[in-house]
Parts: structure tokens; sequence; C-alpha cells
């Protein structure tokens, strides 16, 4: 009993946060201008996911963003910008250039290692930024094992 | 006293209720905020047209991209991103009430939609020939 107390405390501070619970991969991307401006085209990635000089090249290029427009208002760009800067993660890619995507960082590339090649080309996945093909629930926050479901 | 208070209190409401009511725009209004732009740029405008709307829409305009490879042929239907698979809600205002109804979105998506299709601004007579064709979408 006390240490599900214990739990749903932490859950609660992380989720006012909007920090990760470390180990279940269960989070809360509470910033409602970061999800109104970046969860149109995709969902909104937690932004620990990269450094902070990688989401500050990726936001001052948003007119060409991996081959779309995605432009922002300055306003609302640098609201956006100081959410990420403040959510970014450490800089543990060892690279010269800032990554620009998640999916070639060295963590994703380690989570992941077990999906086998017929799954990403799976055309319901389409592409690896479509989270939620396999965490069916990503869009909400939830990455845990238990909430994978490889399409078919 | 009272009355007045009262009287107060219910002019201030209405005064709020018409602020909100006059910063919710509908479909019909930017409609005519494109015509008045197209008459100014074209001397000769004579009107929109949905059936020009309605090809521009599904026009690849010699790029990758059409309008209706994300929104699809059926603005009344989901579309769907087509690099990121994420589903997109019907564009057509008789499908989705909260399409063409704030101006900062209507120009954000414009802006950057025109880019990725024609690689430039869309004109006032092309987005106002493409709402055309979006209300007469049922």
């Amino acid at each position: 009993m006390h240490t599900m107390k214990q739990f749903g405390l932490i859950l609660a501070l992380a989720g006012g946060t909007g920090l990760a619970v470390a180990g279940d991969h269960v989070y809360s991307i509470s910033d409602p201008t970061y999800q109104a401006e970046c969860a149109s085209c995709h969902i909104a990635y937690p932004p620990w996911l990269l450094p902070v000089r990688s989401w500050r090249t990726l936001l001052s290029g948003l007119n060409k963003h991996f081959g779309t427009d995605a432009s922002l208002d300055p306003q609302t760009a640098a609201r956006v910008t100081a959410y990420l800067e403040q959510n970014a993660g450490r800089d543990r890619t060892g690279s010269s250039t800032p990554v620009l995507r998640i999916t070639e960082t060295r963590w994703f590339v380690h989570e992941h290692d077990e999906v086998p090649a017929r799954t990403w080309n799976n055309p319901k996945v389409k592409s690896a930024a479509n989270c939620t093909a396999c965490h069916v629930d990503g869009d909400k926050g939830n990455y845990s094992e238990r909430g994978i479901r490889l399409p078919k | 006293m009272r009355t007045v208070t009262l009287v107060q209190s219910i002019v201030t409401a209405l005064v709020v209720a018409l602020a909100f009511a006059a910063r919710a725009e509908t479909p019909a209004d930017f409609l005519r905020s494109f015509e008045v732009a197209a008459r100014q740029e074209q001397a000769g405008f004579t009107g929109f047209s949905a059936a020009r709307g309605a090809a521009f829409f599904t026009s690849t305009h010699g790029r990758a991209w059409s309008c209706a490879a994300c929104h699809t042929r059926n603005p009344a239907a989901e579309g769907r991103h087509a690099k990121t698979d994420k589903p997109i809600a019907p564009l057509a205002p008789a499908a989705n009430a909260e399409r063409f109804a704030r101006t900062d979105k209507v120009e954000k998506w414009f802006r950057r939609n025109c880019n990725d299709v024609l690689g430039r601004a869309c004109t006032p007579a092309e987005k106002g020939d493409v709402l055309t064709y979006l209300m007469s979408v049922r």
C-alpha cells in the first residue's frame, strides 16, 4: 500500500513537471503550445529525447523541416523553443554536428534493436517517425512495453 | 441600486460575449477577405469558382504533392500526412466546424501547405477558389 502511494506521488510529480518516470516509459508532455503547434503532422515527441543544440537547430529551420514547411510565427517559435530547451535531454550523441532525428540517436537505435526489418518496412509503419504505428498510445506519452502492438 | 448593478452586469456580459463572437470567424468571412484581396490584385477578377478550386486541389502543379495527397480527394473525409501517416481531421467546413474559424490557423496552414505543394505562396484568387470548393462539399 505504502509503495503504491509513493508510486502515485512520483507519477503525479512527474506529470506536473513533464518529466519521465524512470523505467516505465510513460511520459506526460503537457505544454499546450508545443502540443498545438508540433503535434499536427506528427505526435509531440518527448523533448528529452534530443539535446538543446538539436532543438535549436530544428527550430531555427522550420521552413525546411524534413522536406515540409513547418514554419511558425516568431512569437510562437520562441515559446516552443523555450519549452524544448528547458526540457531537452543531455547531449550524449558525441557528434560534432547536432543530431536532428530522434531515430538517429544512440538511445533510439539501442531501444529498437530488436525490431525486425519487416516491421520497419511495413506500409502501416511507413516512417520511423510514426511512433503510434507500434506504440499505440504514444501520442498520450505511453511507450511502455505493454503498450506495443507490432502491426501485422 | 440593485437594478442598476444587474443591468450593468448584463451589459458587461453582452460586451464580453460580442468580443468573443468577433474573434471567431466563419468560412464566409474568409471568402470575403480573399475576394477583397483578389479584386485589388487582379483587375479582371470575376469571382471564385468551385470547379477551379477542385481542379487546383487535386493537381500536383508539376511537383510531388497535391492538396489531396494528404487531405484525400474527399475533403469531408479524414486525411493522412503524406510523410508521417498521422490522421488529419476533415478539411471541409461541413464536416469539421473548426476549419476556417481562426485567422492565425488559416494563415499558418495556407503559408505552409502552398509552399509544400506549389513552392510559393497561393494568390488570394487561388485561396478563394479552394475555399469555395471546400464550402461546396457536403
